[in-house]
């Protein structure tokens, strides 16, 4: 093991771990937008809308990231469109998170009894009180795990980005590989890397996932 | 149209095809594998032995926060340098594809016996029903109604993570995919868009069936 190897190129992965931070992250944040959006338009049931997201769910769900990042970063600049690497990558994993975050808060919104919905309206709540304060809350709890291992698996996701030029976490490492030969010393500090963004997201969505455990209403175990 | 007509030129097609089915093949060892050996891992996690948890516990959150595409560079590239051992890009896929596999099948399992509650048990004993007989009637028909839906999502989660062994040398359909257009380069430059969405089709056409299959399941079971 070739510490001063590791000493010198540890900023190099910092670097990169921060590029495939942010694209996670807002990869993130943005599938939950979309996510929200397609679960809205189905629970309401929203003619047209409606379908148009059940059919979108189905064909992200249904298709590798690495698959829909080709067509978007060399199929389309064929036909015209051209995105930077990292708009595609953004891209490509909005599509993809877009629709796991909609089966996520779907299941959560499947599993608030139609009870409480009944008997929100029957207290003389309107629509959106009804959702605010009585639906939401309880859908929430039920999905958070799952919204939570979305993320992880979302971040992990972006180390296909290394395959159209992006200079994340896997790129780094397979260019000190190529030009120094340092295999061992370049393959664990990305899973170091790996590990330093992940585990405390783990970590917090478990904590998370704990206390609002507590949270459910009736049916406990 | 002259570019969609890269698709159906020579063997093209049939080519295309073929990648698909090294990308089939794979994921069909590596699922076996993963629910042969999750079965038993899944069994093993629900012990209380602190050490047996510890264990699995440490393998599952390995799988869980590592890429896939990462574990393959490891196991690729990693033993070859660290032990010279040189082994191909299909096995390194079916062994890290199981080692992932097995240990997300295995926490399905620990999910699916835990769910039961713990009343069915008691009751089975009560009605004076054998330990096996109680496993064979009771718990297992109830567990394998949790587990089937999930595995099977499990399973289509696997085809589509094969797509990235193309990254270590394995010419399976995303592959055969872009040598095709890179065949084509000069008389059909807009291949691309028609190969890769050639490609995203058949993934789909692969996958989404197993999905309804595992919606339906899920539907009826629950």
């Amino acid at each position: 093991m070739d510490l001063d190897f590791i000493q010198r190129f540890a900023p190099m992965y910092a670097r990169a771990a921060g590029l495939t931070l942010r694209i996670g992250l807002i990869g993130i944040a943005l599938s939950l937008a979309v996510g929200v959006l397609c679960c809205l338009a189905r629970y309401f049931r929203v003619p047209g809308l409606r379908q148009l997201a059940a059919a979108y769910i189905e064909l992200a769900r249904n298709t590798p990231l690495l698959v829909q990042l080709f067509f978007l970063y060399f199929g389309l600049p064929k036909v015209g469109v051209k995105l930077s690497a990292e708009a595609c990558a953004i891209t490509g994993l909005t599509f993809l998170g877009g629709a796991y975050m909609a089966e996520a808060l779907r299941s959560g919104l499947e599993a608030v009894d139609r009870t409480q919905a009944e008997s929100g309206l029957c207290i003389g709540l309107t629509t959106l009180q009804n959702l605010r304060f009585v639906i939401l809350p309880q859908a929430l709890a039920t999905a958070i795990p799952a919204i939570g291992a979305n993320a992880v698996f979302l971040i992990k996701e972006t180390s296909v980005f290394s395959a159209v030029a992006l200079a994340d976490l896997m790129y780094v490492a397979k260019d000190l590989i190529g030009m120094y030969y340092k295999t061992d010393e370049a393959l664990l500090m990305l899973t170091a890397a790996y590990l330093v963004l992940l585990l405390p997201l783990s970590i917090a969505f478990s904590w998370i996932e704990r206390r609002l455990r507590h949270a459910g209403f009736g049916g406990a175990v | 149209m002259q570019d969609l007509a890269v698709l159906f030129r020579g063997s093209n097609l049939a080519r295309l095809l073929g990648g698909l089915g090294v990308t089939l093949k794979l994921s069909l060892v590596s699922v076996a594998l993963s629910v042969a050996l999750g079965l038993v891992v899944g069994a093993l996690m629900t012990l209380k032995n602190p050490v047996v948890r510890a264990f699995f516990r440490l393998w599952l959150e390995t799988v869980r926060i590592v890429p896939q595409l990462v574990l393959l560079f490891l196991v690729y590239f990693g033993l070859a340098k660290a032990f010279n051992l040189q082994i191909s890009g299909e096995a390194a896929a079916v062994a890290v594809f199981t080692f992932w596999g097995a240990g997300e099948m295995g926490d399905l399992v620990r999910g699916a016996i835990t769910s039961i509650p713990v009343h069915q048990r008691e009751s089975s004993a009560a009605l004076g029903l054998t330990r096996g007989q109680c496993w064979r009637f009771v718990l297992l028909p109830q567990a394998a109604r949790r587990l089937v839906p999930q595995a099977i999502n499990l399973a289509t989660r696997m085809i589509k993570t094969t797509s990235l062994v193309m990254l270590i040398g394995v010419v399976e359909v995303l592959k055969v995919g872009s040598q095709i257009i890179d065949a084509a380069r000069y008389d059909a430059p807009q291949a691309a868009v028609w190969v890769y969405a050639a490609v995203f089709f058949l993934y789909f056409l692969a996958c989404w069936p197993i999905s309804l299959v595992a919606g339906r399941l899920e539907k009826r079971w629950s």
